[in-house]
């Protein structure tokens, strides 16, 4: 049963990336030097608009705590996020859009998802070695923490409010400055 | 008929319902393992004792290298077991943007475009190797980068921001700070 959940899925998210124009890199640099924000705000968007809805269905008990998995706060995700940044400016491809883009037919995202494998081994390799003689994998503020109550145990919250307030009043934000959001901030 | 690029809400609500379909059904999305577990089942085949049968671990299966056998052998089990929900997930995110692509989805329109974006061509000029070497060497990059930080825009970013994680903040944060900048400094023609 999971393993067709993943099929549908990964089908439905790979369409959508490609509708949203997040395949093309194109899209991705022009937003990230501000020419074209259309695509920044479909994903403001579709972060409000899933994270409302996700904390209205947990409130209702339509969807399991069990299924909530928050990621942990260590000082890794900072420098990561910081390289990571580097690396999308350069390409226009991150991790999942670089391999949906492979299949629109662009070569230059098969050269980044050849990379990335290296890059992922190189990781692999490194990461004993990161653990012992580095502090990167320290963690922030409690580590595995969200702002809002998941109601999933395992995960510590840093405000203590009614959750589907905070989750709903999260979403209603971002959809806010989805809309508000320019198309454009820097003209050519 | 359906566009080709949806305008800015509907593709809002096409990602959302992604998202939250992923975290009600099974889990939240996440992109970036996967290629740790590509990585994997291409070493075990090359070095079959990388991944080991382990009675004592809490999946079973345990590793030699320290992060493939971290979590109680998590990694080491999906390598194991390459049929498995996220591997799958990836692999049909793949067909999902080529059936997109056959229903008049977003392509590139020439053999140019095919190998780099219009913004590289203006900015770097016409060399694919070029484009190839760079995209390569981003890629590296990139996949370092979100393996440090321990997922990529889908995981960290878009699945971590909606369930409020601390992480995923952080991790927007950090990509944006330097992928703006770094945007603006490269591509300043056109």
């Amino acid at each position: 049963m999971e393993l067709i959940l993943s099929i549908i899925l990964g089908i439905v998210f790979g369409f959508a990336l490609n509708r949203a124009g997040a395949t093309n890199p194109q899209n991705i640099i022009n937003m990230l030097r501000l020419q074209d924000l259309h695509l920044m705000k479909a994903i403001l968007f579709a972060i409000g608009l899933s994270s409302a809805l996700l904390f209205i269905l947990l409130a209702i008990n339509y969807i399991d705590p069990a299924h909530i998995s928050v990621k942990t706060a260590y000082i890794g995700v900072i420098v990561g996020g910081l390289l990571l940044g580097i690396g999308f400016a350069i390409a226009g491809y991150c991790p999942g859009t670089g391999l949906a883009s492979i299949a629109t037919g662009r070569k230059d995202a098969l050269f980044f998802t050849l990379g990335g494998l290296l890059g992922a081994l190189a990781f692999t390799l490194l990461y004993g070695w990161l653990k012992e003689t580095t502090p990167l994998f320290n963690e922030i503020a409690g580590g595995s923490v969200s702002l809002a109550n998941t109601q999933n145990e395992k995960y510590a919250h840093l405000i203590d409010m009614n959750p589907t307030l905070i989750g709903v009043g999260i979403g209603i934000a971002f959809m806010a400055i989805a809309t508000l959001l320019p198309k454009s901030i820097v003209k050519n | 008929m359906i566009k080709s690029v949806l305008p800015w809400p509907l593709a809002g609500i096409l990602l959302a319902v992604a998202f939250l379909a992923a975290i009600a059904f099974v889990k939240p999305i996440g992109v970036s393992t996967q290629f740790v577990i590509f990585d994997g089942i291409i070493w075990d085949l090359i070095q079959p004792d990388t991944i080991v049968i382990d009675e004592t671990a809490k999946t079973g299966f345990a590793s030699p290298n320290a992060y493939l056998n971290k979590s109680g052998g998590k990694y080491a089990h999906s390598i194991a077991n390459p049929v498995n929900y996220s591997f799958i997930f990836v692999i049909s995110m793949i067909v999902g943007a080529f059936l997109s692509v056959l229903l008049k989805g977003d392509k590139p329109h020439n053999s140019l475009e095919k190998a780099m974006p219009p913004v590289w061509s203006d900015n770097f000029g016409q060399s694919t190797k070029k484009r190839y070497i760079w995209s390569f060497i981003a890629g590296f990059i990139v996949l370092f980068g979100a393996r440090l930080a321990g997922g990529c825009t889908s995981g960290h970013m878009m699945s971590g921001i909606m369930q409020t994680a601390l992480s995923g903040y952080l991790f927007a944060a950090s990509a944006f700070a330097t992928a703006i900048p770094l945007a603006l400094i490269l591509y300043k023609n056109k």
